[in-house]
C-alpha cells in the first residue's frame, strides 16, 4: 500500500518542499511537492533516497578511542554518549566558565533549537557557517535597509531584467528560483551576467561581462555612475525613501563607465548600453545582491552597491522586483511558537555586537570563535558542538583550523553523514537523514506565507536520532530540559501550533498550511516604517557603519595582481553537488568523471605552461597542500583565475567513493582563515593564489 | 517511433542533469550506465556571446529498431501496444549485439548483471497514467512527454507566436 508523505528536502540548504511515496518502510519515489513545485526536483534531491540507503555513514553514537582523526571508535549507547558529552561539558564549564562552549551549525530554519541549547547552558557563543557564505550580503542589506539578507525577496518570474554578479543562479540552484528565472526568460526577460568565467547561467545571458577577478566593485561603481548620468533611477522613490542620495552622487563621480571598463577589462560601450537597457526595463529590474559572497576583501561593498542599484531602480514592492516576504502577521495570523532562551548576559567571544557593534550578534562569526581556543582571549573556548556542518570543508586552510581546534578539549559532531570534522571529533551523535526524521514546523515567508512540515518518511536504518530528540536528551542531562517542552515530535508540533489555531492534520493534505489565498503586497507609497534603520529611511550613509568607524561608501582599491606563475583560485559547484555532502553520495558520485574535480585554465595561460586540455596538473597552495587535477582548458575564464568545484579532496577513509578523490579548494586557501572583512564580517575565499605545473596522473585515475 | 516522444526545449534547459539522477534513482542503473544523459556542449561563442548548449540523449524507441533486429535471444523487444523498446532481463545473455547495432549508443551495459539495460520510458509509470521519471521531475519543465503529433502542433503554435512577437 503506497502512501504519500510530505516533507522538506535535506540535500542542501534550500530545503525544497517534497512528496515521498512510501511502500512498507521504503521510499519508492521522491518528487518536488506537486502543490508548489509541480513535482520538479533537482539532482541532489532525487539522490536523497540513495543517501538514506547508504551504509557509508555513522551507524550509531561513537566515542573516539585513538588519536583525533585516527578513525578508531567505540560504538556506544545513546545514554552513554549523551552522558559522556554532558559530563565533559560540565567539567569544561566549571574550569573555563559557562561561556567556553561554542555551538555551530549550517544555519537554516531549525537552528533556534541549537541556539536555545547554547544559551540555556550559559554560553552566548552560538554561530553558524555564514561567515563563509552570506554574511557580507546580510550586513550590506542591514546597513541600507535595516533589514537582514532575507528581509527582501525577488519576484523573478515577472522581472524584465535580472543582473547577476557572479550569482550562478541556474546552477547553484533553488528549484523554485531556477524555474522562475527560466520562466522569466520564456516571457522575454533578459539576464546580464558578470563573472570571471562562463557558467550555465551566463550561457543564457543576453549580455556577459567577463571581468578581471576582484573588480566587481569597479564595475558596480561604473554602472551606478552611468545610471546617474543617464537618469536611470526612480527619482520619486528616492526622494521619498532614500537618505543621503546626494552623497552617492558625489561619491561615484570619478568612477565613470570608461574607468570601470578599463579596470575590469570590459567594454565601456557595453556598460552604457546596459544602463540604457535597464532604464527601459525599470522598475522590473533585479540586481541579485549575492548569495555566497564571501569572496573578496571588498565583497561587502560589492553587495552594498548591488543593493544600491536595486534602490535606484525603485524596485521595492513591485511585480518583477523586490518584495518584503510577508509573515503570518501580514495575513492576520498568529505565528508558530518556537523554542527559545534569552542570550546570557556575557559578551560574545568573537566580539560581534561589542568590539564590532555593526556585526550581528545573532550567529556572530564562526572564524572569530576559533582563535580564542588557542589564545584564551577574550576568554577561552574549549568545547565545540557542530550540527551537520563540516568545518574542515567549509572554512579555508585546514592546517590553521586544526591549530585552533587542537586546543579545544571537546569536539562533538551531530551529523547524518561522515565529514572531515566528524571524522576528527571526539564524539559523534549521528542524526537521522532527512527522510528518516521529522523536524520542528517552520514558517516560510513570501508573498503567500505558509507553515511547512518535515515529517519522517521511513524508520531510521541505523541507531540514529533526529536533532530535536538529541537536544532534548542533552538539555535534560544539563539540567535545562525545561527549554525543550516536549517528549515526542507530536508534542513539539502541537506546542508550536497552539497559538495559531491550526492542527497537525491541516498539514497532511499538501504538506503545508497556506496563510493566505492571494499574494500579499504592501502599498508601495506607504512603506514608511518598513525600513528598520535608525532614520527609518534607506541609508546610503549608514549610521550603523559610521558609528562603528566604518565608511559607508568605500573608495575603490584594485585587487592584488597575481605574482608571475600564480593564479587566483575561484570556486563554485555544479548543479548536482551540494559541496562535500554530495561527493560520496552513491548516485551523485557517479556524475563527475572519476568523481574528481577538474581545474579550469585559460587557454593562453595553459599554452604558455605547456598544458593541454585533459592533462594532469599539480595544483599547489602557498602552504604544503596540493594535488593533481585534470585541466579543462578554455578561453572562457579570465587568465588571472583558475576555477574548481568545491567539496572534493575528502580524507575520510570510510567514504570509499570520495576518499582522496580530487583536491579540496578549501585546503588550498592557505592563510585565509584569518583574512576577513571588518565591514561585512565574512572571510574572503577568493583571495588565495595557487601554482600549476604539469604532473603524472594519480595512481588510481 | 513509439507512440510517444520526449521533447527537449534546449532554451529552457539549464544542464542541471537532474533528469539523469531521476532516471538512475527510479531504474537503479549501475555506475557507468545512463539510460538518459545530458550532453553538455560548450562553452563556445555564438553571435559574440558565450553559450552552453545541452542535448538530451535517450532512446528514440524506433519504429524499426536495429537493436531488436540484432538481438539473437529476443530479449530486446518492442512493446506491441505502444512501441516502447525494452529489454527482457531474463532473456538477455549479454552478447552486446544491440550495443553494436544502435547508431546512437543507447543500450547500456550493466557490469553487475552482465546484461544490457536501457530506457523503457518508465513503462510501469506510463501504465499507471504517469510520465517517465526524467520528465516528471525536470527542474525547469524543459522535458516534455508527448506524442509526435502533439509535439508538432505545439511547436507550430510556439513558432507562430514567436514570429508574431518578433513582428510586433
Amino acid at each position: 500500500m503506497k502512501k504519500s508523505v510530505y516533507s522538506l528536502c535535506g540535500m542542501c540548504a534550500v530545503r525544497c518542499p517534497l512528496r515521498a511515496e512510501v511502500e512498507g518502510d521504503e521510499v519508492t519515489w521522491l518528487e518536488g511537492n506537486p502543490h508548489i513545485l509541480g513535482g520538479a526536483l533537482c539532482a541532489k534531491g532525487s539522490a536523497g533516497i540513495a543517501r538514506y540507503r547508504d551504509d557509508e555513514r555513522p551507524h550509531g553514537p561513537l566515542i573516539r578511542e585513538g588519536e583525533r582523526g585516527e578513525g578508531r571508535w567505540r560504538q556506544v549507547s545513546w545514554d552513554e554518549a549523551i552522558t559522556y558529552v554532558t559530563d565533559k561539558l560540565k567539567a569544561i564549564q566549571k574550569k573555563y566558565g559557562k561561556e567556553s562552549v561554542m555551538v555551530t551549525s549550517r544555519g537554516g530554519p531549525f537552528q533556534n533549537q541549537y541556539k536555545t541549547f547554547c544559551h540555556a547552558i550559559g554560553s552566548p557563543n552560538y554561530t553558524n557557517h555564514d561567515c563563509t557564505c552570506g554574511r557580507n550580503t546580510h550586513h550590506a542589506s542591514k546597513s541600507l535597509y535595516g533589514l537582514g539578507r532575507k528581509g527582501l525577496a525577488y519576484d523573478y518570474k515577472n522581472a524584465r531584467h535580472l543582473v547577476l554578479f557572479g550569482r550562478n543562479i541556474l546552477t547553484s540552484l533553488k528549484v523554485a528560483e531556477a524555474s522562475a528565472v527560466v520562466e522569466m526568460l520564456r516571457r522575454g526577460g533578459k539576464i546580464t551576467a558578470v563573472d570571471v568565467r562562463v557558467t550555465p547561467t551566463s550561457g543564457k545571458a543576453n549580455r556577459f561581462f567577463l571581468v578581471r577577478p576582484g573588480t566587481d566593485y569597479a564595475l558596480a561603481l561604473g554602472m551606478v555612475n552611468e545610471m546617474l548620468k543617464q537618469k536611470a533611477y526612480d527619482q520619486k522613490f528616492i526622494k521619498k525613501y532614500v537618505k543621503d542620495f546626494s552623497k552617492l552622487q558625489s561619491f561615484v563621480k570619478p568612477y565613470t563607465a570608461a574607468w570601470a571598463a578599463k579596470e575590469c577589462g570590459v567594454d565601456a560601450a557595453t556598460i552604457k548600453a546596459f544602463v540604457t537597457d535597464i532604464k527601459q526595463d525599470m522598475p522590473r529590474v533585479i540586481f541579485h545582491p549575492g548569495w555566497n559572497l564571501a569572496r573578496y576583501k571588498d565583497s561587502f561593498y560589492v553587495s552594498r552597491m548591488l543593493h544600491i542599484m536595486n534602490i535606484l531602480m525603485g524596485n521595492i514592492e513591485v511585480e518583477g522586483g523586490q518584495f518584503f516576504p510577508k509573515s503570518p502577521a501580514d495575513c492576520g495570523k498568529k505565528g508558530l511558537r518556537n523554542v527559545d532562551c534569552p542570550k546570557p548576559d556575557i559578551e560574545r567571544a568573537d566580539g560581534c555586537g561589542s568590539t564590532y557593534p555593526h556585526l550581528d550578534k545573532g550567529p556572530g562569526l564562526e572564524h572569530l570563535l576559533l582563535p580564542p581556543m588557542k589564545t584564551g582571549k577574550p576568554y577561552p573556548i574549549k568545547a565545540l558542538i557542530s550540527n551537520r556542518h563540516d568545518l574542515m570543508a567549509s572554512l579555508p586552510d585546514k592546517e590553521q583550523l586544526l591549530d585552533y581546534l587542537n586546543h579545544c578539549e571537546l569536539l562533538v559532531s551531530m551529523d547524518a553523514l561522515w565529514g572531515e570534522f566528524t571524522w576528527y571529533c571526539d564524539v559523534v551523535l549521528p542524526e537521522s537523514t532527512f527522510l528518516e526524521r521529522s523536524n520542528q514546523l517552520v514558517t516560510q515567508k513570501g508573498l503567500k506565507p505558509r507553515f511547512a512540515i518535515r515529517q519522517q518518511a521511513v524508520s531510521p536504518r541505523y541507531d540514529t536520532k533526529p536533532s530535536w530528540e538529541i537536544y532534548k536528551m542533552l538539555a535534560d542531562k544539563m539540567g535545562v530540559g525545561e527549554y525543550f517542552p516536549y517528549e515526542t515530535i507530536e508534542d513539539y508540533w502541537n506546542w508550536q501550533l497552539e497559538p495559531t489555531g491550526y492542527s497537525i492534520e491541516d498539514f497532511q493534505e499538501k504538506g503545508f498550511v497556506e496563510l493566505t489565498d492571494e499574494p500579499v503586497w504592501y502599498d508601495r507609497d506607504k512603506l514608511d516604517g518598513k525600513f528598520k534603520t535608525p532614520s527609518g529611511k534607506i541609508e546610503i550613509i549608514s549610521k550603523m557603519l559610521e558609528d562603528a568607524g566604518i565608511e559607508s561608501l568605500k573608495p575603490y582599491e584594485p585587487p592584488q595582481a597575481p605574482e608571475k606563475g600564480t593564479f587566483r583560485l575561484v570556486y563554485g559547484r555544479p548543479a548536482w553537488l551540494a559541496h562535500n555532502q554530495s561527493t560520496n553520495n552513491p548516485i551523485l558520485s557517479q556524475l563527475t568523471p572519476g568523481n574528481r574535480n577538474n581545474i579550469w585554465i585559460n587557454r593562453e595561460v595553459a599554452e604558455s605552461l605547456g598544458i593541454r586540455n585533459g592533462d594532469w596538473v599539480e595544483v599547489k597552495s602557498a602552504g604544503e597542500y596540493g594535488g593533481p587535477l585534470q585541466a579543462f582548458v578554455t578561453e572562457y575564464i579570465h587568465p588571472e583565475a583558475v576555477y574548481t568545484d568545491h567539496g572534493f579532496g575528502k580524507e575520510v577513509p570510510v567514504q570509499s567513493r570520495a576518499y582522496n578523490k580530487g583536491v579540496s579548494d578549501a585546503k588550498l586557501m592557505t592563510g585565509l582563515l584569518d583574512v576577513w572583512d571588518r565591514a561585512g564580517g565574512a572571510v574572503a575565499l577568493c583571495e588565495s593564489f595557487v601554482t600549476l605545473s604539469p604532473c603524472e596522473p594519480p595512481a588510481d585515475a | 517511433m513509439s507512440k510517444y516522444i520526449v521533447t527537449h526545449d534546449v532554451n529552457s534547459c539549464i544542464g542541471c542533469r537532474a533528469c539523469e539522477v531521476h532516471c538512475k534513482e527510479k531504474n537503479d542503473s549501475p555506475p557507468g550506465a545512463n539510460y538518459c544523459k545530458i550532453i553538455t556542449v560548450g562553452p563556445y561563442e555564438r553571435q559574440g556571446i558565450p553559450r552552453f548548449d545541452f542535448v538530451y540523449m535517450s532512446c528514440f524507441h524506433c519504429e524499426k529498431p536495429w537493436c531488436v533486429d540484432a538481438c539473437p535471444t529476443g530479449a530486446m523487444q518492442r512493446r506491441e501496444k505502444d512501441g516502447i523498446v525494452f529489454v527482457d532481463q531474463g532473456s538477455c545473455v549479454g552478447c552486446k549485439a544491440c550495443i553494436a547495432a544502435c547508431p546512437w549508443g543507447v543500450p547500456q551495459w550493466n557490469a553487475d548483471t552482465g546484461k544490457v539495460s536501457k530506457c523503457d520510458l518508465c513503462k510501469d509509470r506510463i501504465d499507471e497514467g504517469l510520465r517517465p521519471a526524467c520528465v516528471s521531475k525536470c527542474v525547469t519543465g524543459c522535458l516534455e512527454f508527448t506524442t509526435p503529433s502533439e509535439a508538432s502542433e505545439s511547436r507550430r503554435q510556439h513558432f507562430a507566436e514567436q514570429m508574431l512577437r518578433v513582428q510586433g
